[in-house]
């Protein structure tokens, strides 16, 4: 039986030009970047022309854009770098109840350490209200951390709105988690009056250990490795040289087919809602409207059934899940984004995330709905001793 | 209001006869390169000036870049009118009505270049003043100080309307009046004097002297950055990088440490002048501002000046620092040329330089050395490597000297 990946929202499969980049560029150019030497120098202006790049994909200066290991570094680096270059006596942090591990543990980290927190709810199509984040704002918020697209539902969050109504807040900073969102819905962050965007490679089809943080231009952070004084002084550490380019490469790639993409993902979100809905068992978690969802994620519970249970049974008829996000998925604890949206603790503990990547054909679709049918109805008998 | 049209001027209009057309087709050929990323405009060219057909293209980037072109003089956006007064007169409602803020005063100025049009400009101010101020509400006509001024003018072709006279960077398209080699260190003052040649009309090869090893690549690439701000303007244009190394040197060890630098700048003036025979160059271009530094002295300038015969062009001799940086910033080199790379200027610099060098020592200095030296500097010459630039970085054909894999780095981005 052929394998189908449907887990593209944990990773995804590296464009072969991408790969390809990386082998040449780690044979050719493995000097440090940092090096005072000829083949630093080119290295070093590898790095700076794919900074370049990564700019010009978000129309951003160059020296906006820092290179990082990841969507987590980037994250922690956005929220800390912010709390800690703050020279307020008391710091308060907004962020919402759907985020990312990476902003919501970081954040639960900082309040540990006695920085303020509130966790702004989401409503049951999993959407945090522009207006709880006016209510939330105080004298002493330093920042404000909303993520663009949510990863377990794909949920877009209603980002201009809050960058609008922060306008006259200058003094608060706004940072949005975009992992999810590059390449899959259009990016405004300038316009949208964003002040921090974390964007990771892995998830637009480039190398895994590097992302980038966008840093609006004259704005302070503080760094989170301290060591060598890479980036500006921002992010020491020894470039990722490879990385970083193949990083450049594989954003111009996603960039540039986005619109095809996303118009033929949506139809295979269609399609597959479609013919989810004819299986009773299973209930859909995610909105059917197409407008503040992203193209790439579908999710959906079978009530009371062990996820794991799920997640291994279609690993045998050839389907490759997740149950929540791949980061999650080894607890056994309810989804924290679908309780946030309201959903029960039997509908937020089964439920199975769907995503979509490039090489998924409606074929794939009819084959995934036919799996999932014979998998749920290999289950239904047994519901009991599962629940 | 979105205009579909722009009219161009052409500078220096006192040029007359061949040269003039020459000035059009240069100034024609140099509009068309700048603007040919956008891909939907149309020129259609007509004595002493040009229009573009937008076409849907946006006006803001057009300008933008317009306003960037050497030789043009001005440019406006028109609406074009059959030659028919009621014709005139829509076009003239449409531009004020256009107008981002209404106006409460303005005047028609009215030029009739086409003499059988029936009406003569006076009558034509009338007829069209009228018209507008009979269809806008609370606007009146003041001929001394108008808010706006609706300028209408009368060609044999068609009549053109517009209000707005956006200037250009002036002086005359590259290429016009020759080459020159503009030699480029790598700090604020040089880029400038680039500039301003190219401003003028000059064609420019820029030749930077390195000191590898004690220089470094980084202050190599900076020269290539600022070279590649300068292909902006001019389109594509060469970089000779001479090794200096061996000259510096030797001048160090020499024992007249105050004399160094005079010693220095006469050695590569005499380089760039060898490279100015060889691409065809009439004239030296650099970047001295009188009394800047002890080479920049009038007295330093003779000493330095004397020992090539080609023309010296010193664009900023006589401006201020401050004004030098202001246009640095303007021309966006500011940035790059404050980056902290010694260049060889800054090399073996003594503590307290000549700023009134003796000719004769000077002289005198240089004959006990005179076979070394020109072995040395026959030798610069030939070990100078010449890179191409256009306004993305180096143009890849020209790095033939370059390992194969970064020869097309192109297929990692």
């Amino acid at each position: 039986m052929d394998m189908l990946y449907f887990d593209h929202a944990a990773s995804t499969l590296p464009y072969e030009q991408v790969v390809r980049t990386v082998g040449e560029l780690m044979t050719l150019h493995y000097a440090n970047a940092a090096a005072l030497h000829k083949s630093g120098a080119e290295a070093m202006r590898l790095v700076e022309r794919a900074r370049s790049a990564v700019a010009g994909a978000f129309g951003a200066k160059p020296d906006e854009v820092v290179f990082t290991s990841g969507g987590t570094e980037s994250n922690n680096f956005a929220i800390k770098g912010t709390v800690f270059s703050s020279r307020k006596p008391k710091k308060h942090i907004i962020t919402t109840a759907i985020e990312h591990a990476s902003v919501y543990e970081c954040v639960k980290q900082l309040e540990r350490q006695g920085v303020e927190v509130t966790i702004l709810p989401v409503d049951g199509q999993g959407r945090v209200s522009p207006d709880s984040v006016a209510n939330a704002l105080r004298e002493d918020t330093v920042l404000v951390s909303v993520m663009h697209v949510n990863n377990e539902t794909g949920a877009i969050q209603p980002i201009e709105e809050i960058g609008r109504l922060l306008a006259d807040r200058p003094q608060v900073r706004f940072h949005v988690d975009g992992v999810q969102a590059i390449g899959k819905v259009p990016v405004r962050w300038k316009e949208w009056g964003i002040d921090l965007y974390t964007g990771s490679a892995h998830k637009f089809r480039g190398p895994k250990g590097v992302g980038f943080l966008l840093v609006r231009e004259g704005l302070a952070l503080a760094p989170l490795l301290a060591g060598g004084g890479q980036e500006d002084g921002r992010r020491s550490g020894t470039h990722n040289v490879p990385g970083i380019v193949a990083t450049a490469q594989a954003l111009r790639l996603t960039m540039e087919s986005m619109d095809e993409r996303r118009t033929r993902m949506y139809g295979l979100r269609r399609k597959l809602i479609g013919l989810l809905k004819d299986i009773p068992e299973l209930c859909l978690n995610v909105p059917e409207e197409e407008e503040r969802s992203a193209p790439q994620i579908v999710n959906v519970s079978y009530p009371g059934m062990r996820p794991e249970v799920l997640v291994h049974m279609l690993e045998e008829h050839g389907i490759l899940i997740s149950t929540q996000s791949a980061c999650s998925s080894k607890s056994l604890k309810p989804s924290r984004v679908l309780t946030a949206m309201g959903l029960d603790e039997q509908r937020a503990s089964g439920s199975i995330r769907i995503s979509f990547g490039d090489e998924h054909t409606e074929r794939d679709i009819d084959i995934l709905a036919d799996r999932l049918r014979a998998v749920v109805a290999k289950l239904k008998p047994l519901e009991r001793s599962f629940s | 209001m979105n205009y579909n049209l722009i009219l161009v001027r052409f500078g220096e209009l006192t040029i007359k006869g061949r040269n003039r057309r020459r000035f059009e087709s240069l100034m024609f050929t140099n509009i068309k390169q700048a603007l040919a990323s956008f891909s939907k405009l149309e020129f259609e060219r007509s004595y002493g000036r040009l229009f573009i057909h937008l076409n849907g293209e946006n006006f803001d980037a057009v300008s933008e870049r317009l306003s960037e072109i050497f030789g043009l003089s001005s440019f406006s956006p028109v609406v074009r009118a059959e030659n028919k007064v009621e014709a005139i007169q829509d076009a003239a409602l449409q531009v004020m009505r256009g107008l981002e803020r209404t106006p409460k005063t303005f005047k028609v100025t009215v030029r009739r270049t086409w003499k059988d049009f029936p009406h003569d400009s006076q009558q034509m101010n009338h007829l069209v003043g009228a018209h507008v101020l009979r269809n806008t509400p609370d606007l009146k006509v003041d001929v001394r100080n108008p808010e706006i001024e609706l300028k209408v003018d009368i060609q044999a072709e068609a009549t053109f309307v517009y209000c707005r006279v956006i200037p250009g960077a002036g002086g005359f398209p590259i290429g016009m009046n020759g080459k020159a080699m503009l030699l480029l260190s790598g700090g604020i003052d040089s880029p400038v004097a680039g500039w301003m040649a190219m401003r003028k009309g000059l064609e420019i090869e820029a030749v930077h002297f390195h000191s590898y090893p004690f220089t470094s690549e980084q202050a190599t690439e900076k020269v290539v950055s600022l070279t590649q701000r300068l292909a902006h303007y001019g389109g594509r244009l060469k970089l000779h990088l001479v090794p200096f190394t061996e000259i510096q040197t030797m001048l160090a060890q020499k024992g007249r440490e105050n004399l160094i630098i005079t010693l220095m700048r006469r050695s590569m003036l005499r380089i760039a002048e060898k490279l100015a025979e060889r691409s065809g160059a009439l004239a030296l271009v650099t970047g001295d501002s009188l009394g800047q530094v002890a080479s920049q002295t009038l007295g330093s300038m003779n000493v330095i000046g004397r020992t090539v015969s080609l023309p010296l062009l010193r664009p900023l001799v006589m401006m201020d620092k401050l004004d030098i940086i202001r246009q640095a910033e303007k021309i966006g080199t500011y940035e790059t040329s404050i980056l902290p790379y010694e260049d060889c200027c800054t090399l073996f610099v003594p503590k307290s330089p000549a700023t009134n060098p003796n000719l004769h020592v000077v002289e005198r200095i240089e004959a006990g050395m005179k076979a070394e030296l020109e072995r040395l500097i026959e030798e610069a010459v030939a070990g100078t490597e010449t890179v191409l630039i256009d306004s993305r970085g180096r143009v890849p054909a020209a790095r033939k000297a370059e390992a194969a894999g970064t020869a097309d780095e192109d297929r990692w981005f």
